[in-house]
C-alpha cells in the first residue's frame, strides 16, 4: 500500500507553497514553454546559459503541486552545473521515476528524491517530468514550446 | 436483473428510489480502491454497468454471435432480429417517430461529426453561420470548426454568465437568416447547466435553422422526447447511459437526413453496387456502413430497458435531491468555489479549492476511493472563462447515495489537511 504521505511529501508541499528561484529572468537567453495538454499544466522556463554552464535558471506558470515541486527543485538542483552534467541528472529523474524498483539513491539524487513518490503513480509522472523534459529541449536547441503529450 | 427494480418498476407511481437495492445491480460498486469502498463519482466521464448489460452482452458472443442484415443461418437471424429489437426500443426510448431516424454511430462524438461532414457537403457555404455556445465540450465545437474551416461558413458563440447560463438575449441577436444550424448542449459536462433546448431549438427554427441537441450528459439524467423538442438531431452515446462504450445514437429527422449524402460508403450502406452506378440503402442503413458494434447495440438495448425500468423521472428526483445535500455540504467548506451555479443543474457539481491544484484532489481523494473527473473536462473555453486551468468534478448517478456524498466532503476535508 502507497503511501499519500510519500507522494506529498512536506518538502514538495512546502515547494509548491514557496516555489523556488519562480519568475521571469532578466537577461536569459534561453525561453522555453511546457506544456501537458492532459491537464492544462504549463510552466516555462528562464535560463542563462554561457559557455555549456547554466549560470542562472528561473520557472514561471501553474500547475499541480508535484509539477511546481519538480520544477522548483529541478532549477535549485541545477543551477551552476554545465549542461551536460544537467542532461546527466535528467537522464537519472527519469529513471527514478519510472522504474518501480529499488530505493532512491539519495546520495546520486540528492533532495529530487522527494520527487520518487510519484513512480507509483502513473498517472502523475508527466507531472513531475514536465519541466525536466522542457530542459532537456532547452538543451538540445529546441525554440517551440514543449509538450508531454 | 435484480428483484428490487423489477418491484420498482411495477409500483410506477412511486416517486422513491431504493437506490440500495439498486446498487446491488453493479458489481462494480462492491469492489475496493486502495482497501476502501469505492465511491464513483465520475459517472459525467462515463456510467458504470448493471449486470443485466454485461449477461447481454455476454449472451450474444456466448450464443448467437453472428454477422447482421446477411446470412440466412439461424444465428444471423437472431442477431439481426435483436439488433433491430434494440433499435427500436432505443427509438421508443427517445421517442423517435421511425426506426428510420435511429442511426447507431460510435458515440456522441461521431454522431456530431456526422451532422457536420454530411452538412458540408450538403452545401453550407461561404458566409453561412453555425451558432454554437460557450460551455460545449470540444466534441461539439471542433467538428463545427471544421466544417467552417472547409466551408468558409463562420462560427457565432452564444455567451454564458457568472452562473454558466446561456444569455438567451444573445442568442436571439446572434441569429440572422444565414444561420444554418444551432449545436447546443442539453446539459453541460463542465458545469452541470440544463439549458433551455425547447426554447433554444423553437427560435432557431423560427429562423430556418436546423438544430442539434448533444443529449451526452442529458439521457442518463433526464426524460428525452425528441418530437416534443422538435429538435433535428440529438446526440448521445452509450455508454454514459450504463451502456457499453462504442456505442452512440444519432437521432436525426427523417426529412433532414433524407437529404444527407451518405457519411461513409461500404457494405450495409447500400442496395446495388455496379461500376457504373451505386444504389444506396434506405435510412438509417444509409449511415451505417460496415459491420456496427452488434454488441454494443444489443447491450445498449438492455441498458435503455434496464433504465427506463427504474424510471427516468425517479432517477431526476433522486439526483436532484442529491446535488442540492452535495452542494449545501460543498458550501460549508471554506475556499472551495462551485464552478457552475446555474438556476437549472443536474448531476454535476464542479468546484476548486483555494491552494490546492484539482490533479492533487483527484490523486488525494483516489487514496479515500473517491473516483472523481479533474481537468479541463473536454471544454477549454469554460476553464478560460472561469480564469481556471481545471476543476475538480463529482458527477452522480442514481446509484449514488447520500454516503457517496459524505465520503467526498470527507476525502476534500483530507486534502485540505495534506496541504495544510
Amino acid at each position: 500500500m502507497h503511501e499519500l504521505k510519500d507522494l506529498y511529501q512536506e518538502v514538495i508541499v512546502d515547494h509548491n507553497r514557496s516555489p523556488r528561484n519562480f519568475g521571469k529572468l532578466a537577461g536569459a537567453n534561453r525561453v522555453l514553454e511546457g506544456y501537458n495538454p492532459l491537464c492544462g499544466d504549463r510552466l516555462t522556463l528562464y535560463l542563462n546559459v554561457k559557455d555549456n554552464k547554466i549560470e542562472n535558471i528561473t520557472f514561471d506558470g501553474s500547475g499541480c503541486a508535484i509539477s511546481v515541486a519538480s520544477a522548483s527543485l529541478m532549477t535549485e538542483t541545477i543551477k551552476g552545473k554545465s549542461t551536460g552534467e544537467a542532461e546527466g541528472i535528467f537522464h537519472s529523474f527519469h529513471d527514478m521515476v519510472t522504474t518501480d524498483s529499488g530505493e532512491p539513491d539519495f546520495d546520486k539524487m540528492g533532495k529530487l528524491v522527494a520527487i520518487a513518490g510519484v513512480r507509483d503513480y502513473p498517472t502523475r509522472v508527466k507531472c513531475a517530468t514536465l519541466c525536466w523534459h522542457t530542459l532537456h529541449s532547452i538543451i538540445q536547441g529546441e525554440r517551440a514550446s514543449v509538450s508531454t503529450e | 436483473m435484480n428483484v428490487a427494480h423489477k418491484d420498482i418498476s411495477k409500483t410506477g407511481a412511486g416517486t422513491v428510489l431504493d437506490v440500495e437495492a439498486l446498487r446491488g445491480d453493479f458489481p462494480i460498486l462492491a469492489r475496493r480502491i486502495r482497501g476502501k469502498p469505492l465511491v464513483y463519482l465520475d459517472n459525467g466521464a462515463t456510467a458504470q454497468k448493471p449486470r443485466v448489460v454485461l449477461e447481454t452482452l455476454d449472451n450474444y458472443y456466448r450464443n448467437y454471435n453472428a454477422n447482421i442484415h446477411r446470412g440466412v443461418h439461424t444465428l444471423s437471424g437472431e442477431a439481426t432480429a435483436a439488433y433491430e429489437g434494440a433499435r427500436d426500443r432505443i427509438r421508443k426510448f427517445i421517442n423517435a417517430r421511425a426506426n428510420a431516424e435511429v442511426v447507431f454511430v460510435r458515440g456522441t462524438t461521431e454522431a456530431i461529426n456526422l451532422v457536420a461532414t454530411c452538412m458540408g457537403w450538403g452545401g453550407v457555404q461561404r458566409g453561412d453561420e453555425i451558432i454554437i455556445s460557450a460551455m460545449e465540450h470540444h466534441s461539439n465545437i471542433v467538428p463545427w470548426q471544421l466544417l467552417c474551416e472547409r466551408s468558409g461558413a463562420v462560427l457565432r458563440v452564444i455567451p454564458i454568465n457568472e452562473a454558466g447560463e446561456l444569455i438567451m438575449e444573445e442568442y436571439a441577436r446572434l441569429l440572422s437568416d444565414r444561420t444554418r444550424l444551432v449545436a447546443v448542449t442539453h446539459i453541460s459536462n463542465a458545469l452541470g447547466t440544463v439549458n433551455p433546448v425547447k426554447q433554444i431549438i423553437e427560435m432557431a427554427h423560427a429562423r430556418g435553422a436546423l438544430a442539434l441537441i448533444d443529449g451526452a450528459q442529458a439521457v442518463p439524467h433526464t426524460a428525452v422526447d425528441v418530437q416534443t423538442l422538435d429538435c433535428d438531431f440529438y446526440a448521445f452515446s452509450g455508454h454514459k447511459l450504463f451502456g457499453p462504450t462504442g456505442i452512440g445514437v444519432l437521432y436525426g429527422r427523417q426529412a433532414v437526413l433524407e437529404k444527407f449524402p451518405p457519411y461513409q460508403g461500404g457494405g450495409d450502406m447500400i442496395k446495388m453496387v455496379s461500376f457504373e452506378k451505386t444504389i444506396y440503402n434506405d435510412l438509417p442503413y444509409r449511415f451505417e456502413a460496415g459491420t456496427p458494434d452488434i454488441a454494443g447495440v444489443i447491450g445498449l438495448g438492455a441498458a435503455v430497458d434496464y433504465v427506463t425500468a427504474v424510471g427516468l423521472d425517479r432517477i431526476a428526483a433522486h439526483e436532484r435531491d442529491l446535488l442540492e445535500y452535495a452542494t449545501d455540504a460543498a458550501r460549508g467548506i471554506s475556499g472551495l468555489r462551485i464552478i457552475g451555479t446555474a438556476k437549472e443543474k443536474a448531476g454535476i457539481l464542479s468546484f476548486v479549492l483555494e491552494g490546492i491544484h484539482p490533479h492533487d484532489i483527484g490523486t488525494i481523494l483516489d487514496h479515500d476511493g473517491v473516483a472523481i473527473r479533474t481537468g479541463h473536462h473536454c471544454a477549454m473555453p469554460v476553464m478560460e472563462f472561469y480564469k481556471v486551468q481545471a476543476t475538480a468534478r463529482a458527477s452522480l448517478a442514481f446509484y449514488n447515495n447520500r454516503a457517496d456524498i459524505d465520503a467526498l466532503i470527507k476525502a476534500i476535508a483530507h486534502a485540505r489537511q495534506v496541504f495544510h
